[in-house]
């Protein structure tokens, strides 16, 4: 169970033992949450009081009489919102005017409860005030973690950005000062390198721009009938001329059309990164072989390869940002390490899933279900 | 004359490898190569550098750490830079000056990448009291 702080402000001793009387066995439990929540109760008979202990303890709610001896409940609740306490305030006073109702909610009171008031009265609204409190705190705890995806996010962008340029600039260095001897040839491997760390970067700038789009939302989506099998011939086209150099033969298995809803594009990224890897990490003399067909509910793209594999502990992380498999048989092998995950959230626009069978050195297959159910929305 | 002296380098990155293997080698050592914790690990268990160049960010975020306190368990005496550019992404700054740091990173030198060769080799030679 987690413990609510109270603190009553009232400077009648006989309201502030009620109200502990009627809270101390209290619990706010819901059916959404596993633990209920009880109430630990604080006193306080006058508003400087009250502001005193504000600021030495964390209190979570507040409940405030407005009519007090000193300075006034609305005056307290003033300097609580100034002063910014995570802290949620109901006002208790029995000479409540509609004026002092308006600039206590102005001034962020969560609600109002006239005095005298029943036990259940007040039950009542410390429910309702510990759900707004909750639900308060869950939002902000939320946004803070979108917030450090987000950071993270950047700091791997930035760091996967700035190795390609500082790998070129030592390349460079290293000409400028003739360190590997006078003849060009004798730099050719690292020209050959300096011009694949571009290559990288450059998709890495495409796939953050396909990203970036996709988590725009739907604005620049263009959902239309659209020829499936089209969009794979085109995507299988031009890989081609890294499929010949590789020597991997590319098999397809689909109908002559197949009509459905979608945006083109969208398709089209699917099935270029889905290729490319098949490619790109297929052996020498492999094969790939892309499927399309519709069961029942779905359609069904399935590309599978003859390459390195992805071993069980490396198919967890597959697609996540910027998640590249490193090891030997990879680290020739350029990519920006966000194509699976611009897949799979594309896919995910369209209520499907991909899924992935490997074995290493055997192959990889990867599954693509996306239900016509979706397409019609 | 003495064998050359054994470099071990360990980095993610095998354009940064072979930009430090070659200043290495221009310098008079010998080098050994690994892109990753595991296989630099494979590496010491048969040969002991003199010295070892280790990136900070490989696997995990503190490879480079953990490779560099698994060397010191195995050889105390082999000297470690961890090569970074953490500092420049990140403004984080790590160093091996004061005692305190000495307890829980294990390195001799913590250098950030993109240094000019003159200043690894000199950093080198003094880690190897030559």
């Amino acid at each position: 169970m987690s413990d609510l702080k109270v603190l009553i402000v009232d400077d009648e001793p006989g309201i502030r033992s009620g109200i502990s009387r009627i809270l101390r066995n209290y619990r706010v439990g819901y059916p959404f949450l596993e633990e209920d929540f009880g109430f630990t109760l604080t006193e306080a008979e006058t508003g400087e009081i009250a502001l005193e202990i504000l600021e030495k303890q964390e209190i979570d709610i507040v409940l405030l009489d407005n009519k007090l001896p000193g300075i006034e409940g609305i005056d307290v609740l003033e300097q609580i919102n100034k002063r910014n306490y995570d802290t949620a305030v109901m006002m208790i006073t029995s000479y409540a005017s509609l004026e002092l109702a308006v600039t206590a909610t102005k001034r962020g009171a969560y609600n109002f409860v006239p005095k005298p008031f029943t036990p259940e009265e007040l039950r009542g609204a410390i429910e309702s005030i510990t759900k707004h409190l909750f639900l308060k705190r869950m939002t902000k705890k939320m946004s803070e973690t979108a917030r450090q995806i987000r950071f993270q996010f950047l700091s791997v962008l930035s760091h996967e950005l700035k190795s390609p340029i500082n790998a070129i600039e030592g390349y460079l260095k290293i000409m400028q000062e003739k360190q590997a001897g006078t003849s060009i040839d004798d730099y050719m491997h690292m020209i050959n390198r300096s011009i694949e760390r571009i290559t990288g970067m450059r998709s890495l700038i495409m796939d953050m721009l396909d990203l970036t789009r996709i988590e725009n939302g739907t604005k620049s989506r263009n959902l239309k009938e659209v020829d499936i099998i089209e969009c794979a011939k085109m995507a299988i086209s031009s890989m081609e001329p890294m499929a010949i150099q590789k020597n991997v033969k590319i098999l397809t298995a689909f109908p002559e059309s197949l009509i459905l809803t979608a945006d083109s594009n969208e398709v089209e990224i699917i099935a270029n990164n889905l290729i490319s890897n098949a490619i790109k990490y297929n052996r020498d003399n492999g094969t790939v072989t892309v499927s399309i067909f519709t069961d029942k509910t779905d359609l069904n793209i399935i590309v599978e390869d003859t390459g390195i594999g992805i071993n069980a502990e490396e198919q967890e992380f597959l697609f996540q940002e910027f998640m590249r498999i490193k090891n030997k048989k990879t680290q020739n092998i350029s990519g920006s390490g966000l194509g699976l995950s611009i897949v799979k959230k594309i896919i995910e626009l369209y209520n499907g899933t991909i899924t992935v069978e490997s074995q290493p050195d055997v192959g990889t297959k990867f599954i693509v279900k996306i239900p016509f159910k979706a397409q019609t929305v | 004359m003495n064998s050359r002296k054994l470099i071990l380098i360990v980095d993610d990155d095998i354009d940064f490898i072979s930009q430090i293997k070659l200043y290495c080698e221009k310098f008079g050592y010998e080098t050994m190569t690994a892109t990753s914790e595991n296989e630099a690990l494979e590496l010491i268990k048969t040969r002991k550098p003199d010295l070892a160049m280790l990136d900070l960010m490989m696997e995990k975020d503190d490879s480079g750490f953990i490779l560099s306190y698994k060397i010191k368990q195995k050889y105390p005496d082999v000297p470690v830079i961890i090569a970074t550019a953490v500092t420049s992404e990140t403004g984080l700054i790590f160093g091996v000056e004061s005692h305190e740091e000495q307890q829980w990173i294990k390195a001799d030198l913590i250098m950030e990448k993109g240094v000019r060769p003159d200043q690894l080799q000199r950093e080198i030679k003094r880690l190897l009291k030559e």
